[in-house]
């Protein structure tokens, strides 16, 4: 029974995926419209087609893709820290391991002379280092940066909490470890001032410069960390009865333990080494899954992750349309709709239970 | 009683022994009041003779009017002219150092309206006077506000020079690069500099046409396909955010950049672009210099072109933007073929812009 709910979430979450998809293409820089006809129109003037073939192939199909993408890799993190933490406030954002991905990717960029101008009026020649950059090699240098800065914010977080099994000490430990490496990046910034407007512009989270590396990029960790999530979600339901019940079922806790940890980080820092600081879907994704239907760990990972990818899209889309051709960072937007749930969330809780569903 | 009286007489004599050399220094010594950008009226009794500037283009203002020789003390990012590198830093505009300022004994702050230490400086009993340039014609009347309160007796003739110089520029500019189209970034948000800014108005007056209209205000963060659909001749961007340009999705093909009609402007021109102040004229020469190098020079024919005949410019490579050259064509085009309004991007694009924007 559960199980075929499951799947009916599942069709029609991709159902909802695809609708988004298709209108995140017809909304552009004029607001809705239909860039498909003088696609589709052989009659439409060359220019025309070629113009159009350019912002629909290039730019709006692998932002609108690439926000998805960005969504399924939160929401499928926020899946696995919940799940992992047994703490459903649980996100990559309040674990820090998105503020230490930053971290990576800032120092990353300061290392390697980051927002240098390398072109002197002339095209680019070498390796063009920008925060913005298209370059395969770039961005998976960003990525390999935020990744380990994604675990190094896990393990000190856990470090400080000294374990999983205290939720306010894990939140505490969480918020601590994202103040003091973000305080860290605005330095990192600060000392480098030639990246520091392109940090920022990045930091506040935007889909405006993902293009088709990005994607294929975050393509490959979803499909990795989906499936290396799937087979070890195993661990996860035996934890979900506690620590010693998994031991009992002769799960190896602690190397399936640190691989979670590992697809956490992975699916935070390459989020975030493409669009930047995008908040709460992680934590909302695994919620409204769970709100609609209960069942196993494996399949809330992956329900998690195809509802995050809803849910970025669609606030990509609307923080593209809702003032085109000016557009609101999508990160901002996140965060407000994000925040409000969380807020009606902890409202909601208060009423029943003493504390945040410890 | 006797050595109250004798330290008395010597404060007198330090006070006119004071007052005495600021006649000196300025044999005009006559009171001067201006009103500032909050409305506030500033007297003194005499023309400043320490004066701190917070914001780079009033130093510039006080050195271009002759009196860089009265500023103590700077905000960190006044570096131009190289004299006032040397003066103490006072931090930054919007985080100045007051005890530093205090510190200084200075006759006048300048700095801009946007800082909230002008209170504190006034409790404090430092004269203030908030000045916010931002457009071509504040640079005028933050000149001869400034060139009042100095008891500069020429500031009008020093803007008349700047403006002169500006027209000059424009006059370089050759007509074939008249009406070019053009993007300039000021930040790889990215963030473009529209018409309405101070740098729009500069390209304005050189007779180039601003991809970003008014209607955006003066520094909107745009989506990136707008200005791949503008397909601006021409992209204006400072060294600082100029990498990477080709390789942001779908910015290869545009005209821009395929032909390479990119200027870079190094940090230190950057820096004049962007500040509204006396280097307004430099500013166009720099602009003019990159028109000149870098603008096609087809302009006049594609307008004879889009004039003379139908849309079929749409054929060659280099034509996407024929269609676009003239709206009136692009409109009959319009009018004419089936309901494809979205796909035309300046004529149709404008109005709704606008419109958007209205009801943010």
């Amino acid at each position: 029974m559960t199980s075929r709910r499951a799947t009916g979430l599942a069709l029609t979450l991709l159902l909802i995926s695809l609708a988004l998809v298709a209108l995140g293409v017809c909304v552009g820089s004029t607001g809705l419209e239909n860039l498909l006809t003088p696609l589709l129109d052989p009659q439409a003037p060359a220019a025309e087609r070629a113009l159009a073939q350019q912002i629909v192939w290039d730019i709006r199909l692998p932002r609108t893709l690439g926000a998805w993408l960005a969504g399924g890799l939160l929401g499928l993190a926020g899946a696995v820290a919940q799940g992992l933490f047994r703490n459903p406030l649980a996100d990559p954002f309040l674990l820090g391991s998105a503020s230490g991905a930053s971290l990576g990717v800032a120092l990353a960029l300061a290392a390697l002379g980051g927002g240098a101008g390398m072109l002197g009026g002339a095209m680019p020649a070498g390796l063009v280092v920008s925060v913005f950059s298209g370059s395969a090699l770039v961005r998976l240098g960003l990525t390999g940066a935020a990744f380990v800065g994604a675990v190094l914010a896990v393990l000190l977080t856990l470090m400080l909490s000294r374990g999983v099994q205290h939720t306010l000490r894990l939140l505490l430990g969480g918020v601590v470890v994202g103040v003091v490496l973000g305080a860290m990046t605005q330095m990192v910034l600060l000392l480098s001032p030639d990246s520091l407007q392109a940090m920022q512009a990045f930091m506040l989270g935007s889909t405006s410069f993902v293009g088709w590396t990005a994607c294929a990029l975050m393509g490959a960790v979803w499909l990795l960390c989906g499936g290396s999530a799937w087979l070890l979600a195993r661990v996860l339901d035996g934890l979900s009865l506690g620590d010693a019940t998994a031991r009992s079922l002769g799960l190896p806790l602690a190397p399936m333990r640190a691989a979670l940890v590992a697809v956490l980080a992975l699916a935070t820092g390459t989020a975030v080494a493409q669009t930047g600081l995008i908040a709460f879907v992680g934590l909302a994704a695994p919620h409204l899954v769970r709100s609609i239907v209960k069942t196993t760990h494996a399949r809330l990972i992956l329900l998690s992750s195809l509802a995050g990818g809803v849910l970025l899209t669609a606030a990509d889309t609307l923080a593209r349309g809702l003032i085109a051709p000016q557009e609101l960072p999508v990160g901002v937007l996140t965060a407000v709709l994000g925040g409000g749930y969380l807020l009606w969330l902890m409202h909601r809780r208060s009423g029943g239970e003493r504390g945040l569903g410890a | 009683m006797n050595r109250c009286g004798s330290a008395r007489l010597r404060l007198m004599k330090n006070v006119l022994l004071l007052l005495w050399a600021a006649v000196a220094a300025n044999a005009l010594a006559q009171p001067v009041q201006v009103t500032d950008d909050r409305g506030v009226v500033v007297r003194l009794a005499a023309a400043p003779q320490r004066i701190v500037s917070l914001l780079p283009s009033l130093t510039e203002t006080v050195c271009e009017l002759g009196r860089c020789d009265r500023l103590v003390g700077v905000d960190r990012y006044s570096d131009y002219p190289a004299s006032v590198q040397r003066l103490p830093t006072m931090g930054g505009g919007l985080d100045p150092n007051v005890e530093a300022i205090v510190a200084l004994r200075p006759d006048v702050v300048l700095m801009a309206t946007s800082s909230r230490v002008a209170d504190r400086l006034r409790t404090l009993g430092i004269a203030v006077v908030a000045l916010e340039p931002k457009t071509h014609a504040d640079v005028q009347r933050v000149l001869l506000t400034v060139g009042q309160l100095l008891g500069v007796s020429d500031a009008q003739k020093v803007w008349r020079a700047i403006d002169a110089g500006v027209s000059a520029a424009a006059q370089s500019v050759p007509a074939s690069a008249r009406g070019v189209r053009v993007y300039f970034e000021v930040n790889q948000g990215p963030y473009a500099a529209g018409a309405s800014s101070f740098i729009g108005e500069t390209l304005t007056r050189l007779g180039v046409k601003n991809i970003v209209p008014t209607a955006l205000g003066p520094f909107p963060k745009l989506n990136p396909e707008y200005i791949v659909r503008a397909n601006p001749d021409l992209i204006m961007v400072g060294q600082r955010s100029a990498d990477g340009l080709a390789q942001r999705p779908g910015w290869a093909g545009m005209r821009a950049l395929r032909e390479q009609r990119l200027c870079v402007f190094p940090v230190e021109e950057a820096n004049v672009l962007v500040r509204p102040g006396p280097r307004m004229a430099e500013a166009a020469r720099i602009m003019a210099r990159c028109l000149v190098e870098k603008a096609p020079r087809t302009a006049v024919s594609k307008a004879e072109r889009s004039a003379a005949g139908p849309p079929q410019g749409g054929s060659s490579p280099s034509g996407g933007s024929a269609p676009r050259a003239a709206g009136s064509v692009g409109a009959a085009h319009l009018a004419a073929g089936p309901p494809q309004g979205g796909s035309v991007p300046s004529g149709g694009s404008a109005p709704r812009a606008a419109g958007s924007v209205g009801a943010q």
